[in-house]
């Protein structure tokens, strides 16, 4: 019942990792509690949670800061922390982007970038966007901490891979460069409060009528979020126009996996997913 | 003859503050599951999991601890095993055959909500599959069939003398009422062994009847009283007989009150829907767009009992011909049974489904023509002193014309963009027209009664109408203060308790206004007469020529009493003073319900909508961008509660046209939480703007002729009507999602 | 064996405590422990915003936070809009004017989420206003007349946040 399940709220990392080093049976950690709660209340997985981790206030691990060239984004920042920070604004504009068409304020109130990464959804909003900027993910428990590249986090279906003694402190991103741009689209089911039914970020630079550096990465076309490498690879070093475009999306079209399912239908995705690309890459 | 509604007060047409705002606002008002009832259980409901199966066992597991549940099933039911609508098909809880997933099967009462959560996943049902039907054109039972002509010798010469025949099949899907209140009752036993339940609900003296059958109990130990309800839409039409009747077995069973509020999800799964349809054209037209004649076919999907399906039916067959002169045409109706939940009432009705039909037909055949639709609609819409397809005349307060020419001056030139741009605008015109009030001898047979009761300072108004958000409370007391004189809040509303009130009949069918707030300002001037009468006689005067005015009694400009005095004074000399009367048909309305001819309504209300959109060329993506309005509604009661009942039925009818479906599998319900069925949010509404027309109805209380169906019915063709504009594809189905916008378009439009 | 929690937070301006279960949603917490029962439950996931409540100066969904996360928190619900002496707060009167409720079971969840809004000091534009009640869903008015209300309300001299229970200061998006 979930009256009975007990709830661990800590302060700080040590008190966190003294939790996790003790290895409670079916121990799960919660912070904004968007994805959570709805599945507790749901009863989905229910039987399986034996303990909870409240992480929610600690504070260590809720700051948006740009060092250098790297941003760093606290696990339990919030939608609204990333839309509201200076950094994210000259480093990443589109992490603030997507930070608005997550959800609603509420949500954009509690959700945080940890929990999205870790809840690993296809349809989470922020993780191709995190592939595409070449996030790293910094994680950490009792045993010391370790960092894991964005798009190798993902594993399956909703499969990440912190082992159960692990939080997500952070996630590390480069800022964009001078003439370096990333651009994102995320197609949803109505204009607010909706999930996604195809996503894609382009992270990359012009130089010389080339593309350099390109980065892609979709959400909904795949089991997990998918790092687009084969498109990468059309695009990279050729120039802009109508038929790197399309070699782009024949690439594309090749390396996604849509499946139906109540927001959308696979044709649908794929078709979308392609204009997307072609609308993106047009900016640059 | 002095008419209190001549005379100056003002209440009608002016626009006061809500009556039940303030509590709404503070929150204040008590929502059913806003009250505690002492010592009060929950209930829950077991239900199927197949779509049609007999059941060939249904017990508790033996391993659970029921200690403290309360478990119910038919074999409980005092009475009979029916919920009490038009035929008795469906039962209360199944017995021994499932027609439809989510059906009930028993219940379980308890005092705590998580364990009684666990305890239903511990009632073992076994089943043996039965075949199920799910597509309605493949379902061989009928509910009900409707067959209607309009000078059917003339339809084979129609179509030899067509420029053009056109043919299309339009549908639309199951949409969910989705007020925000889910449906939530308590049932109280009473120590005489009566019942007292308290619901979310729209229709008290339907669930009055449906419990009376149920547990076999006399009008004396049974009330029904409504709570304040969020919201019904037709939702808490029928449905709350269902567990009102669910709460109330398990109060007889338990001795305790029993509470049950369902969760989103079965909301959305469980109770009814708007009906499916199918709806075919074949129509004959005049190189200049003159409709000669047509064929319509309409298929309603029932779901797997009867409910309300034949009145739905009724009401959509006679919409389905639209606002438009047809010199001769043939109309097919049915309503036939499916394996999946019944579905029922939902704001309009039955007429939306075949009202989009129709306007997308229009579009069609302006296409296939080379024609303006508008153009189109202009020449055939309904004038006044045009027969209808089931051989009205109509006599007055026609305004097809009128509100498609306010919509079309309102909306101007639209700007679009650049040819070639990957987002394309277009604009979409609708016209249409609702019947006001029951559908043909309805309110004959109903013969409604509500009335007023004395009170010190003013009076009380009796009715079983419900307040549903729509201001049945304000409108009532604004009509009735007129009527009696006295200002508006020396009238208080009794709140619906069939103990207390007359039965007026249902809160539907946008009657309550015209049907029900003509009887009582009828009523209101009944009492108006016998006081003035009597204030004449106590305080001297001619008593044709006292009145009472502002809360004074006068005789001409001489003061004989204020209203408080005469009251008063009545009162003590004769004791309480109740008026009550029954609604009265307009003289000259006929309808034949064999033939199905005749008057099918007393008159209609009329819209014209238009509505731009933008489509999305990478997405097919389409967003709202502007939505007009004009509505003849006869006379709006209260300008602001009218518009708001336009804005709102506008903006579900823009959820059905692009973003809202019911989906199944194997006849079990998908899409049961808010995160997969998906209404529109404040983003997607687009801003509306609301032309209010006043063609008086002259039966109608000061001209009134309804207005709460009306939006729904015009905007979700305006909407299609603008996609076709902007993209040259003219999706005959909704909602009209991006994947079948994409479907629709095949390539990219040129 | 059920967990529990000694909760202790205050509620527009007012302390409050109660044994919960350290998973009891707040939306519960308010209803069921306090009889607060302005706010409301239309979906229990977080979808359509009538339970919004602010928590420690932000807007929330109450059915979506556990009780061991407002442990200590400063609430602020639709009971503590309006003055002390019930007075209707210039949002509230707005609402009554412009036509903003009809069944009113969206209606605490937009005003909390609307003077939420009005706190923060942004412009009410249409677009702004319609983006800070994108999270609450209303079937009844189409939107039209409640987005009316709060731009009314914004152009009513407001009383400073202080003389509301439990509102923090501004904190603009
Ligand atoms: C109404 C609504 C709308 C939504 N809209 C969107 C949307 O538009 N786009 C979108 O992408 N998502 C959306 N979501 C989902 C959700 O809001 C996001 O995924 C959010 O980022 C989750 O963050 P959280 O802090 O609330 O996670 P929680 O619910 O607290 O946790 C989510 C999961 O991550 C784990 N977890 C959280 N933090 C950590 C950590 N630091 N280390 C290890 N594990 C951790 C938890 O154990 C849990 O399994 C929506 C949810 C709701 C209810
Ligand atoms: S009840 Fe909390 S958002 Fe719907
Ligand atoms: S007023 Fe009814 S849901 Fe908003």
């Amino acid at each position: 019942m979930i009256a009975d399940i007990p709830v661990t709220s800590v302060r700080s990392l040590d008190e966190a990792y003294a939790v996790l080093a003790r290895r409670a049976a079916g121990l799960r950690v919660l912070a904004g509690g968007t994805d959570l709660m709805v599945q507790i209340q749901a009863r989905v997985g229910l039987e399986r949670i034996g303990h909870i981790l409240d992480i929610w206030k600690v504070s260590e691990l809720r700051h948006v800061t740009l060092d250098g060239g790297t941003l760093r984004v606290g696990a339990l920042a919030t939608y609204t922390d990333l839309l509201r920070s200076e950094a994210v604004r000259a480093a990443l504009p589109a992490l603030a982007q997507v930070a608005r068409e997550v959800g609603a304020w509420a949500i954009q109130n509690r959700g945080t970038l940890g929990g999205n990464v870790c809840n690993a959804s296809p349809a989470g909003d922020t993780l191709p966007i995190l592939i595409a900027a070449g996030a790293t993910f910094v994680v950490g428990g009792p045993r010391g901490e370790r960092r894991i590249a964005a798009e190798e986090f993902f594993v399956a279906y909703r499969k990440t891979a912190l082992a159960a003694d692990e939080l997500l402190l952070r996630a590390e991103l480069p800022a964009l460069a001078p003439g370096e741009r990333l651009v994102y689209r995320k197609v949803g089911t109505r204009r607010a409060q909706s999930i996604s039914r195809a996503s894609l970020a382009v992270r990359a630079r012009v130089e010389a009528g080339a593309f350099r550096g390109v980065r892609i990465a979709a959400g909904c076309v795949a089991p997990v979020p998918l790092r687009c490498r084969a498109t990468e690879a059309a695009l990279e070093g050729g120039g802009p126009g109508a038929a790197a475009f399309a070699a782009a999306r024949a690439a594309l079209d090749g390396e996604i996996r849509p499946i139906d399912d109540l927001r959308a239908t696979a044709a649908y995705r794929r078709r979308v997913a392609g204009n997307v690309l072609e609308q993106l890459l047009a900016a640059f | 003859m002095r008419r209190a509604e001549d005379m100056p007060q003002g209440w009608v047409g002016s626009s006061p503050v809500r009556l039940d705002g303030l509590d709404k606002v503070l929150g204040r008002a008590r929502y059913l599951d806003d009250l505690t009832f002492p010592g009060q259980l929950w209930g829950r409901t077991v239900r199927s999991t197949v779509a049609h199966a007999r059941i060939v066992r249904l017990e508790r597991d033996p391993a659970f601890d029921w200690s403290g549940l309360t478990f119910v099933t038919a074999a409980d039911i005092p009475g009979e095993n029916v919920v009490q609508l038009i035929e008795s098909d469906q039962p209360c809880l199944a017995r021994d055959v499932v027609r439809h997933c989510h059906e009930p099967l028993a219940l379980i009462a308890g005092p705590d909500r998580e364990r009684l959560e666990e305890a239903l996943a511990h009632v073992l049902v076994e089943y043996e599959p039965l075949p199920a039907v799910f597509d309605p054109l493949a379902s061989t039972q009928i509910f009900k069939h409707y067959a209607y002509e309009r000078e059917a010798g003339r339809i084979d010469e129609a179509f030899v003398r067509a420029a053009r025949v056109v043919e299309g099949r339009y549908r639309v899907g199951h949409q969910e009422q989705l007020y925000i209140e889910p449906n939530a009752v308590c049932a109280v036993p009473r120590p005489d062994g009566g019942l007292s339940l308290h619901g979310s609900m729209q229709c008290p003296f339907y669930v009055h009847r449906a419990l009376q059958r149920l547990l076999g109990l006399d009008d004396d130990r049974l009330a029904v009283i409504q709570t304040v309800t969020g919201g019904g839409f037709g939702g808490k039409e029928d449905y709350p007989s269902m567990i009102a009747g669910h709460a109330a077995l398990l109060a007889r069973k338990s001795g305790r009150p029993v509470k049950i509020v369902y969760g989103r999800a079965e909301d959305i799964a469980a109770t009814t829907k708007r009906h499916p349809a199918v709806v075919d054209h074949r129509t004959a037209v005049a190189a200049d767009g003159t409709l000669l004649g047509g064929e319509i076919r309409i298929v309603l999907d029932g779901g797997a009992y009867c409910t309300l399906s034949p009145v739905v039916l009724s009401r959509g067959a006679i919409h389905a011909p639209g606002a438009y002169r047809w010199p001769c045409c043939r109309v097919d109706a049915r309503a036939v049974a499916t394996n999946t939940p019944p579905n029922g009432a939902f704001r309009g009705f039955g007429a939306p489904q075949t009202l989009f039909a129709i306007e997308m037909h229009i579009e069609k055949i302006a296409r296939e023509l080379g024609l303006d639709p508008v153009e189109v609609r202009r020449r055939n819409a309904l004038r006044e002193g045009d027969v209808t397809a089931t051989g009205q005349r109509l006599r007055e307060s026609v305004s097809a014309l009128a509100a498609l020419d306010a919509v079309a001056a309102r909306a101007g030139p639209l700007e679009r963009p650049p040819r070639g741009a990957r987002k394309r605008r277009g604009r979409g015109f609708s016209l249409v027209w609702h019947g006001a009030g029951f559908t043909g001898s309805g309110e004959v047979k109903l013969k409604a009664r509500a009335g007023v009761e004395l009170t010190p300072n003013g009076c009380r108004v009796l009715a079983a109408s419900t307040e549903i958000g729509q201001g049945t409370v304000t409108v009532f007391s604004q009509m009735v203060a007129d009527a009696l004189g006295v200002p508006l809040d020396a009238v208080e509303v009794a709140v619906p308790d069939t103990s207390r009130v007359p039965d007026s009949g249902p809160t539907v069918a946008s009657r309550t206004c015209m049907v029900v707030g003509g009887t009582l300002a009828g009523a209101a001037r009944a009492l108006e007469r016998r006081l003035s009468a009597f204030a004449a006689e106590s305080f001297g005067g001619d008593p044709s020529r006292v009145a009472c005015r502002g809360g004074v009694f006068r005789e001409g400009a001489r003061v004989l009493a204020p209203y408080s005095v005469v009251a008063g004074r009545h009162l003590a000399e004769h004791g309480p003073l109740r008026i009550v009367e029954q609604y009265s048909h307009p003289p000259g309305i006929v309808w034949d319900d064999d033939e199905f001819r005749g008057d099918a309504y007393p008159v209609y209300a009329w819209a014209a909508t238009a509505v731009d959109v933008e489509v999305d060329l990478d997405s097919y993506e389409t967003r709202i961008l502007r939505a007009v309005t004009a509505s003849d509604v006869g006379k709006a009661i209260h300008p602001v509660l009218c518009a708001g009942q336009i804005e709102g039925g506008t903006v579900q009818a823009l959820g059905w046209a692009l973003l809202e479906e019911l989906r199944h599998r194997d006849g079990r319900v998908l899409n049961d939480r808010l995160q997969t069925y998906l209404i529109p949010t404040a983003l997607d509404a687009p801003p509306i703007e609301t032309i209010l027309i006043e063609n008086g109805y002259r039966h109608g209380p000061y001209g009134a002729k309804g207005v709460g169906e009306l939006p729904m019915d015009g905007p979700a063709p305006a909407v299609a009507a603008a996609i076709l504009d902007a993209t040259g594809a003219l999706v005959p189905e909704l909602p009209i999602t991006p994947d079948r916008l994409m479907a629709a378009l095949g390539k990219d439009p040129a | 064996m059920s967990a529990t929690l000694e909760l202790s937070l205050t509620v527009n301006g007012e302390t409050r405590t109660a044994t919960v279960a350290p998973l009891a949603r707040l939306l519960d917490v308010l209803r069921e422990a306090f009889g607060l029962t302005g706010t409301k439950e239309g979906c229990g996931e977080g979808e359509c915003g009538a339970c919004s409540v602010i928590l420690d100066g932000e807007l929330v969904n109450a059915c979506l936070v556990p009780a061991s996360q407002a442990q200590g928190a400063v609430v602020t619900t639709v009971e503590g809009l309006a003055a002390r002496d019930g007075t209707p707060s210039p949002l509230q009167q707005a609402f009554l004017e412009c036509g903003g409720a009809q069944c009113g079971i969206c209606t605490p969840g937009m005003l909390v989420a609307g003077q939420r809004f009005l706190d923060g000091g942004a412009p009410a534009t249409d677009a702004a206003v319609r983006e800070a009640i994108a999270g609450n869903l209303c079937r009844c008015t189409g939107y039209a007349k409640i987005v009316d209300s709060i731009q009314r309300a914004a152009a009513t001299p407001s009383p400073p946040p202080g003389e509301r229970a439990g509102v923090r200061g501004p904190g603009d998006r």
